[in-house]
């Protein structure tokens, strides 16, 4: 199955899906939001497409089988004279709901196939970003951006100042004051954020440094889990330039809820600038750059890490 | 049939001992084994829900109000591991005992003495699991699932694997116990396929445990040992998996999920044909669903694991085989649905509670189908979604079940009618409440909150605040079950029949309310037409 096919399977649902469920993009979650984002990336149609479709599908069956029992709660009371009837079995009843169930489900699952063959081909990606995880903040490495190797970018990007001081028990501090401009950030803002090109298949090689964790960015339309020893590969393609939030997403620790995830996706241009800037200034500095935003623990993994990179690269 | 009840006349001359002790701890009595189960199911329902409280009330608004985080991460670990293994499971062995032996028309479990045993661990195994509360270091706090390398960072675990040893060897006697019971004590003529459907669903439960509690703990051991003997079987600095613990947890933990529901679906069974007064509709089908469900439980396990990067085929195949659930679970539904129509219902308690487990199980049947289809779980996955559907299978599901089963046999037990008009109270405020409980919940995972933080973004305050509202008032209304019970137990003054209710039928209504304390010592006569499936060959 080709992932034109499975689009052009979705576009046939989505007229419906729009009309019932809205399709606004989000960035990040607001308040009373009913419904999965659309996401921001080529392929975060997928799970949202799917979500309508298979929640369509459940409120459909939904009501035939709930109204058919509340038919029958109305209709079958004793109070309302009903007498029981001794059938207790009707041989094609049971081979026809057997059977479109059955139905459903290939139908269902030829479209999650479709759009899963497609998350996993990783192949033929521009950019390649490493993306550790740590108890309790992440670590981005720029591996490499179109052909060539990146040296020396990479930093870790923790909880923002703000968020931190306003989280902690009777701290005082309102989450609601917790803004970027309009926007409220409490808990889902960073120091330094990962900052990715648009238009631009990025590859993502994710790991653990400690315990488990998940990198979880909603408008990407996926999350993967970052594991010691293991690293896991995604890709994504950002359509639109924004800056999009996450959390990570497997318990690893008492902070679990404090490690967010921010995304900034840049024109080309913009992000050609942002990566020279950076070069720039690791190359005066020589050390890893993260030592300026992290306490010295974090100095002395950076280093494992920029050991461990090039293999990374190889691989 | 009424011969049996004849036969316990003379039977009084041993009846239960008068000594406390003697009756209670040195019980080989199933009735009083099982009283004893459902008791302890009962404080740890209310232990675990407390600790349930806790939860929302630190996620009452945005911001810490009330605990630290690792305490809140203590909270959704005990509350998980107190309410599957001290209350769920339990209360389905204490249903087991009282009622298989008098389903099927035996005078006791098969192994009496086991029975005891496998009871008086269970209290032991809490009290060190617990216990963990009160240390230095606190108890664990890495979710019930223990995953490596996280759960090896508690200062706990040695306890915790421990009380986990326990339980399961707890689970898997109580597991031999009944089977042994079913395949050997049954009366003459209570053929395999004659027996209720929830001595069936029992039965398949019974391999399930004997299958899965060793597999749970081996995995265990193999944390203590990485964490205590320097074993290297989770750590990759040692050559180890942390994903292979994952798999062998979920080997065991997704035919532990069908173990904590089977016996719902066996009640529900047993409850709709007697309010519908009508058989259950294709019982054979049932059976066979069950059944069905039961094998493919052991070939879904990685559908927990789809954001760990399986490979392509190992999420494809895990994707199918999670889909081809949901055909003999609706087949289960529908034969539900078929019982009811055509039938002369009426609406008491245990009925009311029976049609809520039809329809909000379905609700988390439902979520369940989303969650397998593997893209959208990548966004499902570690949401509130899933902790919205995974309570809806199993507050609404497993735990509706098991107090619709009280409701039904509650009047036999104790030979007294509980309040009804408190039993519909307790039923309605349980069945609005947990619906805002748990609803909001699908909306807060789909809008992106991840499941397990103690804190959150302002976004997500307004259905964390309906949803906390719904939860201590469901808590709140466990408290009128509680009174139900005293009060149906030791204060009412309606006697129940022996029949209870109307259209009940099978081996259990013949004898009489309060069933004495030996029955069935000369086995009873089966009459086909008077089982509660009705006359399976006609």
């Amino acid at each position: 199955m080709t992932s034109g096919g499975i689009r052009r399977s979705f576009a046939a649902w989505a007229g419906l899906a729009l009309a019932l469920f809205g399709g606004a993009a989000q960035a990040a979650p607001h308040p009373w939001q009913l419904n999965m984002e659309r996401g921001a990336s080529t392929w975060s149609q997928v799970p949202y497409h799917l979500n309508n479709i298979s929640l369509g599908v459940c409120v459909v069956i939904g009501v035939l089988v709930f109204g058919a029992m509340f038919i029958a709660m109305f209709r079958f009371r004793k109070s309302r004279g009903a007498v029981a009837e001794t059938w207790s079995h009707n041989t094609t009843l049971e081979i026809v709901w057997t059977t479109i169930p059955v139905l459903i489900l290939i139908v269902l699952a030829y479209l999650a196939t479709g759009g899963l063959t497609s998350w996993a081909d990783t192949t033929g990606s521009q950019m390649t970003v490493k993306v550790t995880g740590y108890q309790w903040k992440w670590r981005y490495d720029y591996v490499s951006y179109e052909g060539k190797p990146i040296e020396k970018v990479g930093f870790m990007s923790k909880l923002d100042k703000l968020s931190d001081e306003t989280r902690q028990l009777d701290s005082g501090l309102n989450p609601y004051a917790v803004k970027v401009g309009n926007e409220n950030t409490y808990l889902l803002n960073v120091d330094k954020p990962l900052v990715v090109p648009i238009n631009t298949k990025i590859r993502f090689l994710i790991t653990g440094g400690d315990v488990i964790h998940s990198w979880w960015v909603p408008a990407l339309g996926w999350k993967l889990d970052a594991i010691p020893g293991i690293i896991n590969a995604a890709w994504t393609n950002i359509k639109t330039p924004g800056t999009y939030r996450g959390q990570c997403a497997e318990l690893c620790g008492q902070d679990h809820g404090f490690m967010p995830i921010v995304v900034v996706a840049k024109s080309k241009a913009d992000f050609a600038k942002w990566l020279a800037e950076q070069e720039a200034r690791s190359g005066k500095t020589d050390k890893a750059p993260a030592a300026v935003a992290t306490q010295a623990g974090s100095a002395a993994k950076t280093e494992q890490l920029a050991a461990v990179l090039p293999k990374v690269k190889q691989g | 049939m009424s011969h049996a009840a004849i036969h316990d006349q003379h039977d009084d001359h041993h009846g239960a001992p008068k000594n406390f002790f003697q009756r209670w701890c040195m019980s080989t009595n199933h009735k009083d084994i099982g009283t004893l189960y459902l008791i302890f199911a009962l404080t740890m329902f209310f232990i675990g829900g407390s600790f349930a409280m806790v939860i929302r009330a630190e996620l009452f608004k945005p911001g810490l109000q009330l605990v630290q985080p690792y305490f809140f991460n203590e909270m959704t670990t005990m509350h998980a591991l107190v309410m599957i293994f001290g209350a769920i499971m339990p209360a389905f062995v204490g249903l087991g005992n009282w009622m298989i032996p008098l389903m099927v028309g035996a005078p006791d479990m098969a192994l009496p003495r086991m029975n005891n045993l496998s009871f008086w661990i269970l209290p032991f195994a809490f009290a060190l699991l617990l216990s963990t509360l009160f240390m230095p270091g606190g108890g664990p706090a890495g979710g019930w699932t223990m995953y490596p390398p996280l759960s090896l960072q508690s200062d706990s675990l040695a306890y915790v694997v421990f009380a986990i040893h326990l339980m399961g060897i707890s689970s898997i006697m109580g597991a031999i116990n009944i089977i042994a019971t079913i395949l050997n004590m049954r009366a003459p003529g209570m053929d395999l396929l004659k027996m209720p459907v929830f001595v069936w669903s029992w039965l398949i439960t019974a391999f399930l445990l004997i299958a899965v509690m060793p597999v749970l703990a081996g995995a265990v051991t193999m944390l203590l040992t990485d964490k205590y003997f320097g074993t290297n079987f989770f750590n990759p600095g040692g050559g180890g998996d942390p994903v292979l613990y994952q798999h062998i947890f979920w080997f065991f933990g997704h035919p532990e999920v069908y173990i904590m529901i089977l016996p719902a679906f066996g009640i529900i069974s047993e409850v709709i044909p007697t309010f519908a007064r009508k058989p259950i509709f294709g019982y054979k089908a049932m059976v066979f669903a069950i059944a069905s469900i039961a094998f493919l439980s052991f070939i879904v396990w990685a559908h927990h694991m789809f954001a760990v990067g399986l490979p392509l085929g190992a999420d494809i195949f895990f994707m199918y085989a999670t889909m081809l659930i949901a055909v003999p679970t609706g087949v289960k539904v529908f034969n539900w649905v078929a019982t009811m129509w055509g039938g002369s219902m009426t609406f008491e308690t245990p009925m009311l509670f029976a049609v809520a487990f039809v329809i909000l199980f379905t609700i988390g049947g439902f979520s369940g189908l989303m969650l397998a289809l593997v893209p959208a779980d990548f966004q499902y996955q570690d949401t509130y979604f899933v902790v919205a559907h995974f309570h809806y299978v199993l507050v609404t599901g497993a735990l509706f079940a098991i107090i619709s089963a009280t409701y039904y046999w509650l009047p036999k037990w104790s030979g007294r009618m509980y309040s009804e008009f408190w039993g519909k109270m307790h039923f309605w405020n349980s069945v609005i409440w947990v619906n805002v409980l748990f609803f909001p919940q699908h909306f807060l995972g789909l809008a992106g909150m991840p499941r397990r933080i103690p804190d959150y973004n302002v976004a997500f305050a307004n259905f964390n605040m309906i949803s906390s509202i719904g939860g201590f008032l469901f808590g709140a209304s466990q408290l009128i079950f509680l009174g139900v019970l005293i009060h149906g137990v030791f204060f009412s003054k309606k006697k129940a029949t022996e029949r209870v209710w109307e259209g009940a039928k099978g081996l259990e209504w013949t004898i009489p309310s309060p069933a004495p304390h030996h029955t069935f010592d000369v086995p009873p006569v089966i009459h086909d037409e008077e089982l509660a499936h009705g006359n399976v060959n006609a």
